[in-house]
């Protein structure tokens, strides 16, 4: 049955989490991803296989990490190894999806996680690349979760921290990255978006519940791709709301963010 | 014959040339016997820490990552370090201190507490300078590359990106193949700070849980300060040694430190402390606070003994339940 009462990072969650097939491996960074996995484990995917960058695989996710190191994402785990093993293991081709977040992005996946402005005199000095930029290297394919404004949906982004389809049709190939690999998905508090087979540039594919095409196009910096069919998401349903409430994140610590 | 083609090179400086013969001498020269390296942080900091190292630890500053040996390099106040950026709080720590010159950065964040402030103000600043960008894949293998001995190696990671040119590696044409690759170079550091759950006194150390990139990083360093949860007799590791990841003849010091990863937490031992992580996440968004943090954890006890006097041992024990009844 479908919910009434949820927020837009709930939303998020559950979209992400049903794009987790069973007996898969999935590359889990900090945040939604590990909410989203969890959601997975506990819901329609019980054999799904986490993998995260410091040595965990496989781990049953009770509790939600607040580290991509800590002890919840080796729990019960089938093994615990450790960062060039991670690696090495998605540059052979064992880790189907990767899933990644960032400040900005551009209409061919393209990430940023390192600075806003000039790199030498940043306005505002990011993290770094940490993991994503191997992750969005290596995994088959990336699934990119962001807040969907004008300011992060840009034409370019100011730093490719992360490579998705670069410049376009067979750029990733042309630089050397693994043939085949690349974005997949974009979920947003707004629509869940693909990327065109043969521009390699972002496609609307649905709007959340309440939002309509224009609101997508209004709040994206550049020119999306607007099929003739658009697709809703299906709202979350009562069992996904009362898991991730209950189960997964009891203290609020993501999903009260709203 | 296919050439060897530089196709790409990073625009970032290698501050840490790898230079591989004289690593083998360095190496050479470090002392086989089995003599007893057991010290307390204050003398491992004070005698293999130096103003200007470049200095690595691990893993990350909430998990399993040398703390105490952390706050002793502030209370020493060593000065002008070069550091490979893979971190949370333990880098926070020492960037809010002043005591970082340059970085070779890969992530310093407080994951789930977002941004780092510490970070911020000192690389928007100008004090901090930014010599390069790695992923952290990247930094990993170019320990790995120095713990083989070679001075680069050859990864997928990378390609095609900015990060790549703000790093110092090179894409190549392999030789055999024609397909392009990174080329990392290897990065050997002066100093690196592990934290491992037993040691002997001669250095041989255990880690439980995932490794991280400890295999790499302490064959990666030309001086290695372990701190150990436990300090085991010889006889105990002699029994289990298929669990020795890292063996004495690589170690400089041994420190025993328990609770040495606090307020990160230590895999089967502690859970990590969420009100101190949370301090420090909120009052380091200024410098005021970020400074008044460190006089109340690091400046204002003399030793590891005493900060965990202060953290109190009620709190610590329940960090250890909370662990023990996650298992």
């Amino acid at each position: 049955m479908a919910a009434r009462n949820y927020n837009l990072t709930e939303l998020m969650i559950c979209v992400a989490s049903r794009l987790m097939p069973d007996s898969t491996t999935v590359f889990i960074g900090t945040g939604i991803p590990m909410l989203a996995a969890a959601l997975a484990q506990k819901l329609h995917a019980p054999n799904l296989i986490p993998i995260f960058e410091f040595g965990g695989i496989g781990a049953t996710l009770e509790e939600l990490p607040l580290a991509v190191g800590e002890y919840n994402t080796f729990r019960k785990a089938l093994a615990a190894s450790g960062i060039c093993d991670i690696m090495e293991t998605a540059t052979r081709g064992f880790i189907e999806y990767g899933f990644l977040g960032g400040a900005q992005i551009d209409p061919y996946g393209n990430l940023n996680s390192t600075v806003i402005g000039d790199y030498r005199r940043p306005k505002v000095r990011l993290p770094g690349s940490g993991g994503a930029n191997d992750v969005g290297s290596l995994c088959w394919r990336t699934i990119i979760i962001m807040r969907h404004d004008r300011r992060r949906f840009v034409e370019k982004v100011d730093f490719i921290t992360t490579p998705g389809y670069l410049w376009g049709p067979g750029a990733r190939e042309a630089v050397g990255l693994p043939k085949g690999s690349g974005p997949y998905r974009v979920v947003t508090n707004l629509a869940l978006l693909g990327f065109d087979e043969e521009t390699k540039r972002m496609k609307l594919l649905a709007t959340h519940p309440g939002i309509t095409v224009q609101d997508v196009i209004e709040n994206t910096g550049f020119e999306l791709i607007i099929p003739d069919k658009v697709e809703q998401t299906e709202p979350p349903t009562e069992e996904e709301l009362r898991v991730l409430r209950e189960e997964i994140d009891p203290r609020g610590l993501y999903i009260s963010k709203g | 014959m296919l050439e060897f083609e530089i196709v790409e090179e990073g625009q970032g400086k290698l501050i840490q040339p790898p230079d591989i013969e004289a690593f083998r001498e360095w190496n050479r020269q470090k002392p086989k016997a089995l003599v007893d390296k057991l010290m307390t942080e204050q003398e491992a900091i004070s005698r293999f820490v130096h103003d200007g190292d470049y200095l690595a630890t691990e893993l990350y500053g909430t998990v399993r990552c040398p703390m105490s040996l952390t706050r002793e390099i502030i209370r020493q106040g060593k000065k002008d370090l070069r550091i490979a950026g893979q971190g949370v709080l333990e880098l926070d720590l020492l960037l809010a201190a002043g005591l970082v010159k340059q970085v070779e950065i890969t992530y310093i964040g407080l994951e789930v507490y977002g941004v780092s402030s510490a970070l911020r103000r000192a690389v928007e600043s100008g004090q901090v300078e930014v010599v390069s960008d790695w992923s952290n894949g990247a930094i990993a293998w170019r320990f790995k590359a120095a713990a083989m001995g070679v001075p680069f190696i050859p990864v997928r990671s990378m390609l095609g990106s900015d990060t790549l040119k703000s790093s110092a590696a090179k894409v190549v044409k392999c030789p055999f193949t024609g397909q392009k690759v990174a080329l990392l170079p290897a990065l050997i550091v002066d100093v690196a700070l592990i934290h491992v759950h037993r040691a002997d006194r001669y250095g041989n150390a255990q880690i439980e849980g995932i490794s991280g990139f400890a295999f790499e990083l302490a064959r990666a360093a030309k001086r290695l300060i372990i701190s150990a949860e436990e300090i085991v007799p010889t006889e105990e590791i002699r029994r289990y040694p298929d669990r020795t990841i890292i063996p004495y003849f690589l170690v400089d010091a041994v420190v025993h430190a328990p609770f040495g990863s606090h307020p990160g937490e230590m895999c089967y031992c502690y859970a990590r402390d969420e009100d101190i992580i949370r301090e420090w996440a909120e009052s380091s968004q200024t410098e005021e606070g970020a400074k008044a943090f460190l006089e109340k954890y690091v400046y204002s006890v003399r030793n590891h003994q005493e900060y965990l006097e202060k953290i109190g041992w009620e709190r610590l024990e329940k960090l250890r339940e909370k662990a023990e009844k996650r298992r």
